[in-house]
């Protein structure tokens, strides 16, 4: 009798918990679904290769997507070397004190920061105080600075999961340290760091609060020239499309929160193939 | 050569030591700069007037606490959302899904986490908004509830990635002494389990909620923007404002420099500290956690 009872609590329980999971995945699965074959009609070659016009309510969003490669690889310019360097520094130099555990703090405390706060920061240091103006560069290197966590934590990871064997048959053949890093430790890292870096740059494309007072234009009508020009970007535009700008096609609006979300996806869809191949090919 | 082996390598030991320290630097930098601009409120406005329950700068009525209020009433009901979604579906990954089941799953919960904010906003105006409103028979489908709703799906990633990360690294021997005393699976989760994780769980659940209050655009879309008081239970039914929409609504359109604009710094003061505070204890609760577990496994 009891121990019937106790496998209905079990079966009961299994159940909620397994519905609670259904839950959480369905509306992903569903927003992705809904969204694809929303837009899908949208999309043309003069959508993706056209510039808007008619007050942004025709036309295409090539200056949009332009906008949002010029920022991701900005961003990784800054961040990629910088995110992997202290990700180096943490895995192979850093001993446990307390100057590291400072270190730590710091990042975790990047890591929660509020996005819009990285756009009040952005605004304070590079476009004001720098005078980089409203620039792709300063929306750039607040995105960097957004995304370094991220890079850092992952690659630490990633390099901290390379067997102390390697560097201890690396040194005793006569490698100095960094030789050791360079040509072993971070090859064999490699597939961690840039699952990292992806999930990160994936993080900063689809980023709008930082870059609203730091580069984001509201219309361009041609593409920007310079790393001191501001440029329109697409989850600024969907937000412009879907809030500011009163009759808008709702087809138009469907069709840029698509081009956005495979931007996004493919990311996200490389970076998931490169570390779950580097899984299965593991040897040690 | 042997020179200059020994010059390089002392250069990019040097590189690389800095790059780590910045991480230090730049969370200093944030803090500056938002001093600098920030504080100056403080001196421009009375603090009677700053903690005033009327936010309307036009009119230099610069008070908060409608914007505090609407970034709680929204967290918390996106916490109450998130909390027990993310920690369901960490169980089920951690413990009760097969194998092939947490491949699958793991990788779309992780790709929520990356779905742009603006496109969940997006959805929100077009699709959560007005089903809400017709369902719910509210004047407008634009209210806290709304903003706590989406928002709940952007904290989730973070319950459920932290939360399982913390019952994975619960050692499989308690597993099997619950197991070997004669307990159910279900009793092994509930009993043990859960407990072992129970500051893991606990600082998934704290970077959540830091994630919910600090996220701008999908609140900013479909809260309503009202900077009303939201202390009533109805208040969650109806239009709020946070104070992250406040910021990225109005920082385009002040003058560098004047009241207006150190107040939105000041807005951004008050989000740092909070974000600060919350990671702090959050990742104080881990090390103390550890430490136990290293004594009690040593």
């Amino acid at each position: 009798m009891f121990a019937r009872n106790r496998h209905t609590v079990q079966r009961l329980g299994f159940t909620a918990i397994t519905m609670m999971a259904v839950f959480t995945v369905i509306p992903i699965v569903g927003t992705i679904i809904f969204i694809l074959f929303k837009g899908g009609s949208a999309i043309s070659w003069e959508f993706l290769s056209g510039f808007p016009h008619d007050g942004m309510r025709a036309g295409g969003i090539l200056p949009a997507i332009i906008g949002t490669l010029y920022l991701t690889v900005g961003t990784a310019v800054f961040s990629v070397p910088l995110g992997i360097a202290a990700a180096i520094y943490l895995a192979e130099y850093a001993s446990d004190n307390r100057l590291t555990r400072l270190i730590r703090l710091a990042i975790i405390n990047l890591a929660g920061i509020p996005s819009v706060v990285y756009g009040l920061f952005g605004l304070g240091l590079f476009v004001l105080f720098l005078k980089f103006g409203t620039s792709i560069l300063a929306a750039s290197l607040t995105l960097s600075i957004m995304t370094l966590p991220v890079i850092i934590s992952t690659a630490e990871e990633s390099l901290r999961s390379v067997p102390q064997a390697f560097r201890t048959v690396s040194i005793s053949l006569g490698a100095t340290r960094w030789q050791t890093i360079r040509r072993i430790i971070l090859k064999e890292a490699l597939p961690g760091i840039l699952t990292g870096v992806i999930l990160g740059l994936e993080r900063a494309a689809g980023e709008t609060a930082p870059i609203l007072f730091t580069g984001a234009a509201f219309f361009l009508p041609r593409l920007p020239g310079s790393p001191f020009d501001a440029t329109m970007a697409l989850p600024y535009h969907l937000f412009v499309i879907s809030t500011q700008v009163p009759e808008m096609p709702i087809q138009i609006q469907y069709g840029t929160a698509l081009v956005l979300l495979v931007f996004v996806l493919t990311m996200n869809i490389i970076a998931t193939v490169i570390r779950s191949r580097a899984r299965a090919r593991r040897q040690w | 050569m042997e020179k200059s082996l020994t010059l390089r390598e002392f250069i990019i030991t040097r590189l690389i030591q800095a790059s780590g320290y910045s991480a230090i630097l730049f969370v200093a930098l944030i803090f500056f700069f938002l001093l600098r601009e920030g504080l100056p409120t403080l001196a421009e406005v009375d603090a009677s007037s700053l903690l005033s329950i009327r936010w309307y700068p036009i009119e230099n009525y610069f008070g908060i606490l409608p914007l505090i209020t609407g970034s709680l009433i929204v967290t918390l009901g996106a916490a109450l959302i998130a909390v027990p979604f993310g920690i369901g579906t960490a169980i089920y990954i951690s413990e009760i899904a097969p194998r092939w089941m947490r491949e699958i799953l793991k990788p779309l919960v992780e790709l929520l986490g990356g779905l742009p904010s603006v496109v969940l906003g997006f959805l929100g105006i077009l699709v959560v908004s007005p089903f809400l409103r017709v369902f719910l028979d509210l004047p407008t489908g634009l209210t806290a509830f709304t903003g706590s709703l989406l928002l709940g799906g952007i904290a989730v990633p973070t319950v459920v990635s932290v939360a399982e990360d913390a019952l994975d690294a619960v050692p499989r021997s308690y597993r099997e002494g619950a197991w070997a005393l004669g307990a159910t699976h279900w009793q092994t989760i509930w009993r043990v389990t859960l407990p072992a994780a129970r500051s893991g769980v606990l600082t998934a659940v704290m970077l959540g909620v830091g994630r919910a209050i600090g996220e701008t655009m999908t609140v900013m879309m479909v809260t309503g923007n009202a900077p009303v008081m939201a202390v009533k239970l109805g208040s969650l039914f109806s239009p709020v404002r946070t104070m992250t929409a406040t910021i990225a609504a109005e920082m385009g359109e002040v003058a560098n420099g004047s009241t207006h604009y150190h107040v939105l710094f000041f807005i951004g003061m008050v989000l740092f500290l909070i974000s600060f505070i919350v990671n702090i204890i959050a990742s104080s609760v881990v090390f103390r956690a550890k430490k136990r577990a290293e004594r009690i496994l040593s």
